[in-house]
């Protein structure tokens, strides 16, 4: 019978921007259990809705998260606008979707870079990042901002792109695209990368539902669940086809987010091509009253958001409970029986996200 | 700024962010920005860094890490506030968990507004810092030497002491 | 609309089967909500197979005990520690308890009261 010892994880550590606290039970070398502890950037978000009305928190909901930031700004005004029965402007909804898609690329870039940053293959990490500022400046350009961007309000958008953008956007997709596909391919194909991820982190479909994992996790277990297919913005008129893999493992997770960028790039093209003339947005009267559970699909998984009104201009509550919260139980269970050396990377391979777990 | 003088250490902490700042400090270090042409290198140990770039409020969970790493940091060291609510607070001002910015905890040095905190500026911040921390060393130095002479406390400047 | 959703009404004796039966239809768990209530809270558990998704809406007195789900869904207890933190919902048995150090936050069940 090997010793115990217990290993504490962070909250300062080279391999997240974010603190975030592991306690591992280790026997030897291998990985027995894990208790994780947050709340090193809990800020106490949903309790502002109290101060600020329901119209000015779409500000607060975007800064739950700086990677997110776009998603939680829709899943926000989408709840909002179910509650009060706001039909939203075919145009607002398609430009909706092109920024939550952009919004995936440039997440799931990041999550690349930094997968390839904990592996130790640095030049692979400066090269995701170089390509993921093609999609910044996209956003800059049609926004004004780089990674708050505060373009979704509650009916409708803030701000219309014009013809010479959308151009601007099909031609930073399209090379971005073809500069992708080495990246791709040493993601793939290279032995390094193989070694590292082939065969680790399995979480079998069976846990994946019982411990209930979210997103690129839930679809690298094999299950076909993609939040976008309820069909909220424009995702109702366009060609959504979870992408799965049946493998279980760290490289599993590796492909489906991959693929999800092709998948992303497909559904921008497609979504610029059908954009309708029109409004961008509706005149909001009234306050909400009632509740809703609004479902969204995020970069790390489904996102939910919970609002409910009484009337007034300040809601009674907002929940969101985020891809992370829902990713941490499967992440636990995951990593028993790994190695030491492994955990950096198995814990990538869920893409924490701290700052929206704890809000 | 003509020269630098030395070839600085980053350290970078989240004291309680909303990520967006922490994702353009990581910008700063790859190629389109390339913060390591100053000679810059990113470092995750406090022990060998000379310019703490910090982000967000401070919360009373962080509060103690934020004093710890500061406390590790060898003199002379800058610390370098990124973004509106390192400065502040900022939108979460009002936040039950939230004491402000970084300032309540320890000294400052430059402040970097923004929300999120674009790379240029923050660059800007961190060239700003390397003045800093030239004086702060040219003070280190002048201290030593004085007490080397055996008159403490004629040569000015002390290296402890914090710019406004 | 497509993602509406159910919000079924459990009383204290119909909570926990109802819980038993959602994990023997295989039904996910995706998240716990409290919200403070006049006199006490409202707890929502909801509950996704496919694209379907079922809410569990159970009302809990102020000084109530509400049995934890951790021996049925385990990945509850971050979401029930979150509840019983800042809200001070009374939870009992999670497995995994924090006892109220989940966030480490100064205040007590700063959610309780409204300002």
């Amino acid at each position: 019978m090997a010793k115990r010892s217990i290993v504490p994880f962070g909250p300062q550590h080279p391999v997240l921007p974010e603190p975030v606290h592991l306690d591992l039970v280790l026997e030897d070398e291998t990985v027995v259990g894990a208790v994780p502890s947050i709340g090193y950037i809990h800020r106490g978000l949903e309790k502002l809705v109290e101060k600020r009305d329901f119209k000015q928190y779409v500000y607060i909901a975007e800064r739950v998260c700086g990677i997110c930031s776009c998603g939680h700004g829709l899943g926000y005004c989408e709840a909002v606008e179910q509650v009060m029965g706001i039909e939203v402007p075919d145009r607002a909804k398609y430009l909706r979707t092109i920024w939550m898609e952009m919004s995936r690329v440039h997440s799931h870039l990041l999550w690349l870079g930094l997968l390839a940053d904990a592996m130790g293959f640095e030049s692979l990490f400066m090269e995701s990042w170089r390509l993921r500022e093609k999609i910044l400046d996209m956003f800059d350009e049609t926004t004004g901002g780089r990674i708050i961007h505060s373009v979704n309000c509650v009916g409708g958008v803030q701000k219309d792109m014009d013809s010479s953008m959308l151009n601007d956007i099909l031609h930073a997709v399209k090379d971005l695209e073809g500069e992708l596909k080495p990246v791709v391919e040493t993601f793939l194909q290279d032995y390094t990368v193989q070694s590292r991820l082939k065969g680790t982190g399995i979480l079998t479909k069976e846990n994946a539902i019982a411990m209930g994992a979210v997103g690129p996790m839930l679809r690298a277990s094999g299950v076909e669940y993609d939040a976008r297919l309820l069909g909220y913005a424009a995702y109702k008129d366009l060609t959504v086809a979870p992408v799965t893999s049946q493998e279980c493992d760290s490289y599993a997770r590796c492909e489906v987010r991959l693929k999800e960028l092709m998948q992303s790039f497909e559904l921008i093209r497609e979504a610029i091509g059908k954009i309708p003339e029109g409004d961008i947005s509706v005149p909001v009267k009234g306050n909400p009253s009632g509740e809703f559970f609004m479902r969204i699909e995020q970069p790390r998984g489904e996102a939910i958001y919970y609002v409910k009104g009484n009337g007034t201009k300040y809601l009674d509550r907002f929940r969101l409970r985020t891809p992370t919260t829902s990713n941490i139980p499967p992440m636990v269970e995951m990593l028993k029986g790994c190695q030491l050396a492994d955990v950096p990377v198995l814990i990538l391979t869920i893409d924490p996200c701290v700052s929206c777990t704890e809000r | 700024m003509s020269k630098v003088s030395k070839s600085p250490w980053l350290l970078h902490y989240d004291a309680s962010s909303c990520n967006g700042c922490d994702i353009e400090v990581l910008d700063c270090l790859t190629p389109k920005y390339d913060i390591e042409r100053f000679g810059i290198i990113n470092t995750g140990d406090p022990f060998q860094a000379d310019i703490l770039l910090i982000t967000g409020g401070v919360n009373s969970q962080t509060e103690s890490v934020v004093k710890q790493i500061y406390s590790q940091m060898p003199e002379p060291k800058v610390v370098v506030a990124v973004g509106i609510c390192a400065c502040t607070g900022g939108v979460f001002k009002e936040c039950y968990n939230i004491k402000g910015g970084i300032d309540t905890v320890i000294p400052v040095d430059v402040y970097v507004p923004g929300c999120a905190a674009r790379p240029e500026s923050i660059i800007d911040g961190v060239v700003q810092a390397l003045k800093v921390l030239d004086e702060k060393q040219t003070a280190l130095e002048a201290k030593k030497a004085a007490e080397k002479s055996g008159h403490p406390g004629t040569a000015g400047g002390d290296g402890h002491g914090i710019s406004e | 609309m497509a993602y509406q959703s159910e919000i079924r009404k459990v009383t204290k004796g119909e909570f926990f089967p109802a819980i038993v039966d959602m994990k023997a239809k295989d039904w996910r768990l995706v998240q716990i909500c409290a919200v403070s209530v006049e006199g006490g809270y409202e707890m929502s558990y909801s509950f996704c197979k496919d694209y379907e998704m079922v809410t569990l809406r159970l009302d809990v007195e102020m000084d109530e005990e509400v049995a934890s789900i951790t021996q049925i869904y385990p990945c509850a207890f971050l979401q029930e520690n979150e509840a019983a933190e800042l809200f001070g919902v009374k939870i009992t048995n999670i497995q995994t308890d924090y006892h109220d150090r989940l966030y480490r936050i100064d205040e007590t069940a700063p959610f309780k009261k409204k300002e």
